[in-house]
Order: C-alpha cells, then structure tokens, then sequence
C-alpha cells in the first residue's frame, strides 16, 4: 500500500526470543520480547489470571498477556502489532486547561487499569445501584488481550485559528508541521484532523472497542469524539519471525518493516532523540494516520501480471519481482519503474524509514455498491518531515497504485509523547507541567 | 417523545428504589471523626497482608492500609465469586491509603497484591448486622426536595391543560395555522416533567408516541399523529378533532395521576438524567419532532425540567460533592446559554435550519451535561 516502505532495516536478531520454551503459554501469547523482557518476567499463568476482567473463569491462554503501560516509550508503537485497532481523534471542546488536564490524569489512571486487564473505576458493580457504573462492562470477563493505549497530541491543540489555546504554542515541536497537500488527495475534514489522539491495539475488538469507549465517557464535557475507525487484520507487523500479513489487496505488506527488536533502527527513524525538538517529545514519536480508501472492486479485475508490477512484488510468495524468495536481498532499480515497493523504497527517498502499524477497515458499502474498504495506515517515525513527507510526495507524484487504486480520504498528525514510566506520572504531564 | 422508549426504565428504577429501601433514601450522619478508631488496619507487605479484625459490623467500613513491603501493592475487597466490592491501586512502598465503602452483611475476602499482579494474599472477613446503623436517618432536606418537586410536577401538568385545550379548539375549529403555532407551546408542561408520566406506563403511548414507536396493531393517537396531520398533511378535519378530544382526555387523566406518583430523591436525579436522554437520542437528531421541527422547544423543556430536579436536589449535592454541583451548574448555563441562542420570542428556531455542525454543537453539551447528571442520583444518597 501507500509508503509500503521497503524497509532497510535488516530482520532482527532473535536474541530475546526465549519466549517460547516457557510454560503452557502459548508462543504468540508471549510474542514477547514485548515491553522488552519486562513482560516476560510477568508472563506467567498467575499473570494471566490475574489479567482476566475478574471473570473468576481462567483466562484463555492464548490472548491473556498485558502489555506493560508502563515505560521509556509509550506501548503500542513499536510492541507488537495486534489483531485490532481503535483509533479515535478526539476534539477538546473546553477552554479549561485545568479541565484537560483533569481529563488526561484520568485517562492515564484508566489507561494502566484497562491495559492490566482491570476495570476502571469500581467496576461494573461496587458502586451504587442508582448510579452508572464506573465502567462500562463489555470488556467484563475478557483477558487483558494485549491492549495498547498510545496517546498523540495534533496541531490544533497547540494553536486553533491563530489562537493559542492552553498556552502550548511555544511547545509545538516544528515537527509537528501541517502535512501538505499531497495529490489526488480527497480529504474529507470529518475524518481528518483532531487535538487529541488515542490508538487503542487488542487482540480482540471488544477490548480495543472498550478502551476507547470509556475513555470517551471519562472525558465527555472537555473532549469528544470527532472521527474514529475501526481496523482488523493489522497489515504490518513488527515482530520479525512472524508472517507478513497482507493488505485487502492481497499482497504481503512491510516484509521489512522496523522491527520491534531492532532497537539501533528505533533509535535513528522511530523515537525523537534529545535536541531533535522540545524536550518534552524526547523518547516519543510523530504518528501519521490516512484513511486509504481502495478501489477494490477495480483492482480485483486486474490481470495478475499488471497486479504485480504494480506492487513491484509477487502476490503468491511477495518475492520482489525477479526473485524467488519474499526476504531475497534486491536491488530496488531493479524493480518496474513505478512500482510501489520501488517508489516507496527507503534507497528511492534518501533512506527515508518509517514504522508503520496499519490495520485493514470495512465499513459496509458506500452506498454504490461497492466495499467502503482499504487500509487504515499508521506510521511513527522521530522526524515526519523525513519520512512520511517525502515518501507519500514521491508516491503521489508516480505511484500506479496511488493513482489509480487508491484514495486517501482521511489525514491526521499527531505528536506522540514518551511512555509513562511509573504510575502518577500522566500523559502529556511533560508538555502541560 | 417515547416512540421507543418504555417506560419500564423509569418503573425500574423506582422498583430497585423500592427495595433498597430506607438506606438508600434516607440519610445518615458521616461519621467522619470516629472513623479511624473504626478503621481496620491492613499491614501490607511483599509477602504478607495482615488485617487488624476479622470481624466487624456492617455499614461503612474503612481499611487503613500500610504498605510496608518494596512493592506497588492493591488492595480488594472481594465479595463472593470475586465480586469487587472495593479497590485501591497503587499505593506505593511506604505510603498509607485509605479505603472506605459500604459493606452489607456478608463473608468477603481482603486481598493484597504486592507487585499489583496476581490473585493476592487474601484473608477471609465477616460482616455482621444489619447495617449502616443510623442509615434510615431522614434527611429533611430531600424530603423537602421530593415535596417541592410534586408541586412542581402538578403545576406543569396543570398549566398544561389549558394550552392543550387551546390547541384542541385550533384543531377542531379546522384552522390548521393556529393549531400549529398551539402544538409546541402544548407540550411544554408536559417536557418538563416526562419522566413521571411515563412512570405510569400507560399514558405516554397514548400521547406522545411516533409512528415508529408503535406496537402491532397499536393505534396511533396523541400529539405526534396531530403533528404529522398538521403539517405533513395539512390537515384538521373531523378525524383530527376525534384525536384532539381523546389528546385531552388522556391528558386529564395524567394531571390527575400526578399527585399520586412516586417521588424519591433519587428518581428525581435519574429522571433529570433522563430527560437529558431524551434530547440526546430524540431531539438532537430532529426525530421527535420530524415534521413540525419544533425540537428546540421540547429541548429547552426536557433541559429545564432537569434543572428544576437538580436545583431542588443541590443542597444536598452541594454539600455531598461540591464539584459535581459546580460541574453540573456550568453545563446547565453552557446548555441553557446555547439555547438561549437559537431563541425566537416565544419559541425556538425551527430544527430544519439548524445545521450538521450546529447539532454537533448541541450533542457535545448534552453530553457534556448528561455524563455528569448520570452522577446525580447516587449524590443524594447519604451516607
């Protein structure tokens, strides 16, 4: 898909993974080099026990890890990739900066409760039978499911209209830029933009679904909810032994993205290093999001042969064309001219690199018949302006598949703080404190 | 409104009311003082959780917790099948936290969890009695309130007869423009106070259901029938006047009934959190009033309506949880400031001019409004 981005970055190393000799949990559950060895140290069944709903049931082995909330980076960016996503865009609707920050200590609160498999609040029972419950109880029972909660604050939060709206102007890291206009563009504004970010990653869609549903509620009155998409079938991974997963377009997609493992290749494109911007970004991450509409109906039509000169890639294998294997080492120049993996290839944009973490959405029809479907793209990268920037211009400009399959309907860009590292610390505590 | 709704909600509520009983309605003097003397002591450490008593009286409990261990611990107060009835989190290596809650009769199980993680090192504990004690202390100023809402309910549906009447003789004098500027002003009263009509179940579907409210073989009557003949059809012809004079009828029937209504301090609070309900799925989406438009009408009733519950209950909210009366009190005049707006002599403008991004506008301050009313109930439970 857009900026499939080819990655340089070789496959990691498999150090860490260890995982898999351990106890009855099964591999996947422990993919978890996750949280870097922190997880593992938890991992065991107790653990998974404990990170049941309080259903009293034993939790099904296979989705009951947490990922820990806590830590240098926030979750969710470069842990692995989960099965669904949540992601909404919230507008702040208060002038209240106390109010906000109110809203944000919260969400922090029940952030580390939801992601440890908990309740928030007192749960759906524990309080009183003439009020609501503290939480809204859908996710009662369930296991933890790997949730990640990842925080990102856009443009407008920092200046709306030439004003300044909590006195963050002058914290607004230059990276943080508009994004252009790219072309062939059709953004709709209601499915762009938003003050706040909060991409909520499960194993399970009600969990993700949960997350952001009480988040909501928790900040109804200082923020509400200005788009959100749901997404399945995450269509990158950065867990390097896994399989790559495919687009709705049926090809394999990031064989070589950044890999969660590959700390030396976080360090020079994902995390925002000391002296790259306001301090307070240091150890977070820029997040591109696009809704990208596919012509589905139109690409299901093409021939094989142009389908995979198209992507540059084999659907079958997702060898690159001309070769045999999907990890087969090879030269970009050596793929069709306008092929996306060319195009989008870090030695076609000056090593330009960039994670991504995108999920395939449906949603239904668009009323002509065809399938409202395509790909929720997701990347985090230190700089936005050396990585999504110059690739989606070099894509835009002489990407068939750009041109003529796809659409981006949506856009929004966000700066993704550092990880909470202990609780009582909350997000954006660094940029409002 | 209704078309959908029934009034089962409202009877529930006033049924779990109702065998709650007096602990819930009622008041009791916070025993803030004697508490720590109460209090039961939780030494928490890494590998242990050790509880001063084992045994103690139902009502308000409070477990004083220690953490002495190097670990973040939680404490839980289980109720049987690991049902929490409390909880705390975080509290670090060295500090001291206090929980409090209200415990019935019953064996539970405290548990601590070094490290929050894991099923905890629990003790078995025993409450006894009957609990709270002085709970079924009344509380004169919700009694007060309850009166002064029963009044206020009573003069709604009474002023209400009139403007009904008027709009009836429109309807059945064929004049359909006068009966039309009479529609909206009609049902004011009647906005204001809804939750209790349809705590008698059977009124509402008689006169304020939509059309796709109704049941299986369902008559349609009452003031949407009205609506949709008004103006869709432009209609007041002899079937309407039939429907007018049972529109009253049905109506007389509820302003009498009104007296006899069950009225508690807490069905007060959920029925103003209702009548913000109402808005937020019927009228800010412009289906109440489909054909008339006359939403905002009914908006600004059903809002103040829930102001007056809240104004009579906030004595005791104030003197309970001050910030969610200050809460409540700023998105009262956000909402009724936003109305005030859209204000038009008499009436309100007409919905269909009301744009996409204006009834983003007004869902945002209802829910803003409606999140913190949900709260309002359980504020006037004393405890």
């Amino acid at each position: 898909m857009d900026a499939e981005n080819e990655q340089s970055a070789a496959p990691a190393a498999e150090t860490e993974q260890t995982a898999g000799t351990r106890g009855p949990i099964s591999r996947r559950a422990v993919i978890g080099w996750a949280g870097a060895g922190v997880a593992l140290g938890a991992a065991s069944v107790g653990t998974v026990a404990a990170a049941t709903r309080h259903s009293g049931e034993p939790a099904p082995v296979k989705f009951g890890v947490e990922i820990p909330f806590y830590g240098e980076h926030q979750s969710g960016i470069a842990t692995p990739v989960q099965d669904r996503l949540h992601f909404a865009a919230f507008d702040v609707i208060t002038k209240d900066r106390e109010a906000l920050v109110r809203v944000l200590k919260e969400w922090t609160k029940a952030g580390a409760t939801m992601a440890g498999g908990r309740e928030v609040g007192k749960g759906t029972g524990g309080g009183l039978p003439e009020a609501p419950p503290d939480d809204t109880g859908e996710a009662l029972g369930l296991p933890a499911s790997r949730l990640t909660l990842t925080i990102g604050f856009g443009p407008t939060l920092f200046e709306k209209d030439g004003v300044d709206r909590f006195g963050l102007k002058a914290k607004r890291p230059e990276a943080l830029v508009d994004l252009p206009k790219f072309r062939g563009d059709n953004l709709d504004p209601a499915r762009s933009g938003g003050d706040i970010c909060v991409q909520a990653c499960a194993d399970d869609p009600v969990v993700a679904v949960h997350a952001i549903r009480n988040l909501a509620r928790i900040g109804m009155g200082v923020v509400n909810v200005r788009w959100s998409q749901l997404g399945f079938g995450k269509t990158s991974s950065t867990t390097p032994d896994e399989q790559t997963p495919r687009n709705l377009m049926g090809f394999k997609d990031g064989t070589h993205n950044v890999a969660g493992t590959d700390k030396d290749a976080q360090v020079q494109h994902v995390w925002v290093a000391p002296g790259d911007g306001p301090e307070w970004m240091t150890g977070g991450s820029y997040l591109v999001a696009r809704r990208i509409r596919m012509h589905i109906e139109t690409w299901d039509r093409t021939p094989l042969a142009d389908q995979e000169e198209i992507i540059g890639r084999t659907k079958g294998e997702g060898a690159p064309i001309g070769k045999q294997r999907e990890r087969d080492a090879f030269d970009p120049k050596d793929l069709p001219e306008n092929s996306h993996v060319r195009l989008a290839h870090p030695d076609s944009n000056k090593g330009a690199t960039l994670l991504r973490r995108g999920f395939s959405f449906t949603d239904g029809t668009d009323g002509l018949g065809r399938l409202d479907a395509g790909l929720f793209f997701l990347a985090y990268q230190r700089d936005t302006r050396k990585a999504f920037i110059p690739v989606q211009q070099a894509l835009a400009a002489h990407d068939v598949l750009h041109d003529e399959y796809t659409q981006h309907v949506g856009s929004a860009h966000f700066a993704c703080p550092p990880g909470v590292r202990k609780p009582g610390e909350w997000w954006g505590q660094a940029l409002f404190g | 409104m209704s078309a959908a709704r029934r009034p089962r909600s409202t009877a529930a509520a006033l049924l779990i009311l109702a065998v709650a009983g007096a602990a819930l309605t009622g008041c009791s003097e916070k025993k803030d003082g004697a508490a720590s003397a109460d209090a039961v002591q939780v030494n928490a450490s890494d590998t242990a959780c050790e509880l001063s008593k084992t045994t103690f009286p139902a009502g308000h409990v409070q477990l004083e917790v220690t953490n002495k261990g190097s670990k973040t611990t939680e404490v839980y107060v289980y109720a049987e099948g690991d049902k929490i009835v409390t909880e705390r989190e975080n509290i670090g290596p060295g500090t001291k936290a206090s929980i409090t809650a209200e415990i019935k009769a019953g064996t539970y199980q405290v548990a601590c969890k070094p490290g929050m993680v894991g099923d905890g090192i629990r003790t078995a504990i025993t409450v006894t009695g009957e609990g709270g004690g002085d709970a079924a202390k009344k509380d004169p100023r919700l009694d007060a309130a309850v009166e002064a809402y029963r009044k206020y309910a009573q003069e709604q549906a009474d002023a209400t007869i009139p403007a009904v009447e008027a709009f009836v003789a429109a309807v059945k004098a064929g004049d359909v423009e006068k009966a039309k500027a009479l529609y909206a002003p009609s049902r004011i009263g009647w906005e204001r106070t809804e939750p209790i009509a349809e705590s008698f179940g059977d009124i509402d579907p008689k006169t304020d259901v939509r059309e796709d409210g109704l049941e299986a073989g369902q008559d349609w009557t009452g003031w949407h029938r009205l609506e949709k003949a008004l103006w869709a059809d432009g209609k007041a012809g002899a079937d309407e006047a039939k429907l007018a004079d049972q529109l009253l009828v049905d109506l007389k029937d509820w302003q009498k009934r009104v007296a006899s209504a069950e009225i508690t301090p807490t069905s007060m609070g959920n029925g103003a959190k209702e009548l913000l309900d109402e808005v937020a799925t019927g009228k800010v989406t412009g289906e109440e009033e489909r054909y008339s438009h006359t939403d905002l009408v009914d908006f600004a009733a059903n809002v103040e309506g829930a102001r007056k519950a809240y104004e009579l209950l906030k004595p005791v909210v104030s003197a309970q949880q001050p910030d969610l009366a200050k809460t409540l009190d700023g998105e009262f005049d956000a909402l009724q400031g936003l109305l005030a707006k859209y204000k038009q002599g008499d009436t309100y403008t007409s919905y269909d001019k009301v744009t996409e991004a204006e009834r983003k506008t007004f869902s945002d301050a209802v829910n803003s409004l409606g999140e913190p009313l949900s709260k309002l109930a359980a504020a006037v439970v004393v405890k």
